[in-house]
């Protein structure tokens, strides 16, 4: 159940874009407001018809301009997450959900608002849902339509920072239950690399890039785009213990690393998107300073950017974190790839929405539905 | 009081709404939705009547379905009588001089809908026909039904354009509001009076019942 899509289009804006999502991954679609990524994702809905495009699942075209094959909406298998939900206000949450079914079900539905950790509240309206509970409302309708290709489309920027933090966990649990292939439409780079696979990122309608989330994330040129402050990897880590004094202690290939209050009991597994320009390298060990993690580490590449900075690439373990130094630094530190360094990290440098639960954590879809 | 006259005024009333309901849906919907270039153009010939007085709107109504005209003839050959000066002359009068009335509340009733909200129907996979009956109308009903409370009592009143197109024909054209004035002609004021209060308590009953529906509509979606 593979999604192809391929758009070509001059007007209202430039288009030219083509991208394969596979069954059961993630693929974000990044780019700011106005760069297309909508566009493609109506494309694929059959909400918006391209000069030229092709849209087909599993090889069975839903879109083909060449052939003159257009299936309407209403007969594509897709479901989609709208930006503002678009909830059917006059109907309930389990109405909602159950107008999405082929042949409605109300214990179906209501399997689909527990997934949600909707349990209980069935029989509201959305008027009388909060942000986040719409928005599960919308995920469980998107659902129920069984799709073929799963669309959300910027479903995290109507609801609060902490709203939207909860909802990320719930996505990332509910991924285990997904088969087919999920576009995640966002301009929030944190959010793209939380919860994707691969990513495309789309400036002015064309590609600017299209990879693996940790090859995206780790290409200045890629994120220039997005900007260059986004530039961020990501480090796995095990929570281990919650201190007194408002820290968590995680542990990582080659340390510990200290968080202020990382959400999960002790054992649980998360990734930490550390972002390249809060990394600060040192040769020897440094003693006697306020920053609290300090990750041994070695030097696997030095790629040198367009202007006064550098972006080094540190093995921790198995994982790779990114140092984004002035050129200057690197010279006066001599590194070469090989070296051992010593990659340090202020904990309040690392914001709350920067740590998701590792999607390999198999008691993650239970912990999120308590 | 003239029974035969409120009578074949509710009749007039109630085939105007009857023929202009799905009119209101699929004009005012297509309206609501549509961007084409003409728009503005069709947005104001519905909105004629509303500024018309009467009397012109009837005499071209008067000259369009008359003797000699091509709707006039065909509508003789047809049915062996004319339109003018005939009940079904009147419906046809009437459904045109309402179609502001019925389309505007309606079009607003279906600009409310937002576009996503439609979008996601279709992507829940109704068609377009299911998509009108379980989503668009119990949203849009509010706007529909003021049109048709609107033309209901519009239809009521209407004066000018029934006396040109109608005339004054006991049993056939003479309304409510063509009678009350021909009572007031002949200085039967009582009847008159009866009459008029007799039109005022229909009006207020159904702009109340409007007013009552719409409130507990609003309840229903917030």
């Amino acid at each position: 159940m593979s999604l192809e899509v391929m758009a070509k289009a001059t007007a209202p804006i430039p288009l030219d874009v083509a991208f394969r999502v596979e069954p059961g991954e993630l693929l974000a679609l990044v780019g700011h407001s106005g760069s297309g990524k909508t566009t493609l994702m109506r494309t694929i809905a059959g909400l918006w018809q391209p000069a030229a495009g092709r849209v087909a699942v599993d090889g069975a075209p839903w879109l083909d301009t060449a052939a003159r094959v257009n299936l309407p909406a209403h007969r594509r298998r897709v479901g989609i997450v709208f930006q503002t939900y678009a909830l059917f206000p006059h109907m309930t949450a389990r109405q909602n959900v159950m107008a999405a079914m082929d042949r409605p079900d109300a214990a179906e539905a209501e399997r689909l608002l527990d997934l949600v950790n909707l349990h209980g509240l069935s029989g509201r309206k959305p008027a009388q849902l909060s942000g986040g509970q719409q928005q599960r409302v919308a995920v469980a309708r998107a659902l129920a339509r069984r799709p073929q290709a799963l669309l959300l489309d910027e479903p995290f920027s109507a609801v609060d920072r902490a709203t939207r933090e909860k909802l990320h966990g719930e996505i990332i649990a509910l991924r285990a239950h997904l088969k087919m292939p999920v576009v995640l439409v966002t301009h929030d780079v944190n959010e793209a690399q939380l919860l994707a696979d691969r990513m495309v990122v789309i400036e002015k309608g064309s590609v600017v890039r299209s990879g693996t989330t940790a090859e995206v994330m780790a290409d200045p040129d890629a994120l220039r785009a997005m900007g260059i402050r986004e530039v961020a990897a990501m480090l796995p880590a095990t929570v281990a213990e919650h201190l007194p004094d408002g820290l968590s202690r995680l542990v990582t290939a080659t340390g510990p690393l200290f968080l202020p209050t990382v959400e999960g009991a002790p054992g649980t597994r998360v990734v930490v998107r550390i972002m390249a320009h809060e990394v600060i390298l040192s040769r020897a060990r440094p003693e006697g300073l306020s920053a609290q993690n300090i990750l041994a580490g070695k030097v696997t590449r030095i790629v040198p950017g367009g202007g006064p900075g550098v972006m080094v690439h540190v093995a921790v373990g198995d994982h790779e974190i990114l140092a984004r130094i002035t050129r200057r630094a690197a010279e006066q530190l001599h590194l070469q790839p090989g070296d051992t360094v010593h990659a340090i990290l202020k904990s309040m440098s690392v914001a709350r929405d920067h740590i998701a639960r590792a999607r390999d954590d198999e008691h993650a879809a239970s912990r999120a539905a308590q | 009081m003239d029974w035969t006259a409120l009578w074949l005024s509710l009749r007039l009333a109630g085939w105007t709404v009857i023929v202009l309901l799905p009119v209101s849906v699929l004009m005012g919907r297509f309206m609501a939705i549509r961007a084409f270039r003409a728009k503005g153009l069709v947005e104001a010939l519905v909105m004629l009547p509303l500024v018309l007085p009467p009397t012109v709107f009837g005499f071209y109504l008067l000259v369009a379905f008359g003797r000699n005209s091509p709707v006039g003839d065909l509508w003789q050959s047809l049915f062996g009588h004319q339109l003018v000066f005939s009940f079904e002359g009147l419906v046809v009068a009437s459904i045109i001089f309402n179609l502001p009335f019925a389309i505007q509340p309606a079009q607003r009733g279906f600009e409310a809908i937002p576009a996503e909200v439609r979008e996601a129907a279709a992507c829940c996979g109704m068609s377009p026909l299911r998509s009108l009956w379980r989503v668009e109308l119990p949203l849009a009903w509010p706007g529909l039904m003021t049109a048709m409370v609107l033309t209901f009592a519009h239809t009521l009143g209407e004066f000018g354009i029934v006396l040109m197109v109608g005339g004054s024909i006991p049993g056939e054209t003479r309304t409510i509001a063509i009678s009350i004035y021909d009572r007031v002609q002949a200085f039967d004021g009582q009847s008159a009076a009866i009459m008029s209060a007799v039109l005022v308590a229909i009006s207020l009953f159904t702009i109340a019942l409007t007013f009552w529906l719409s409130s507990r509509v609003g309840r229903r979606l917030s």
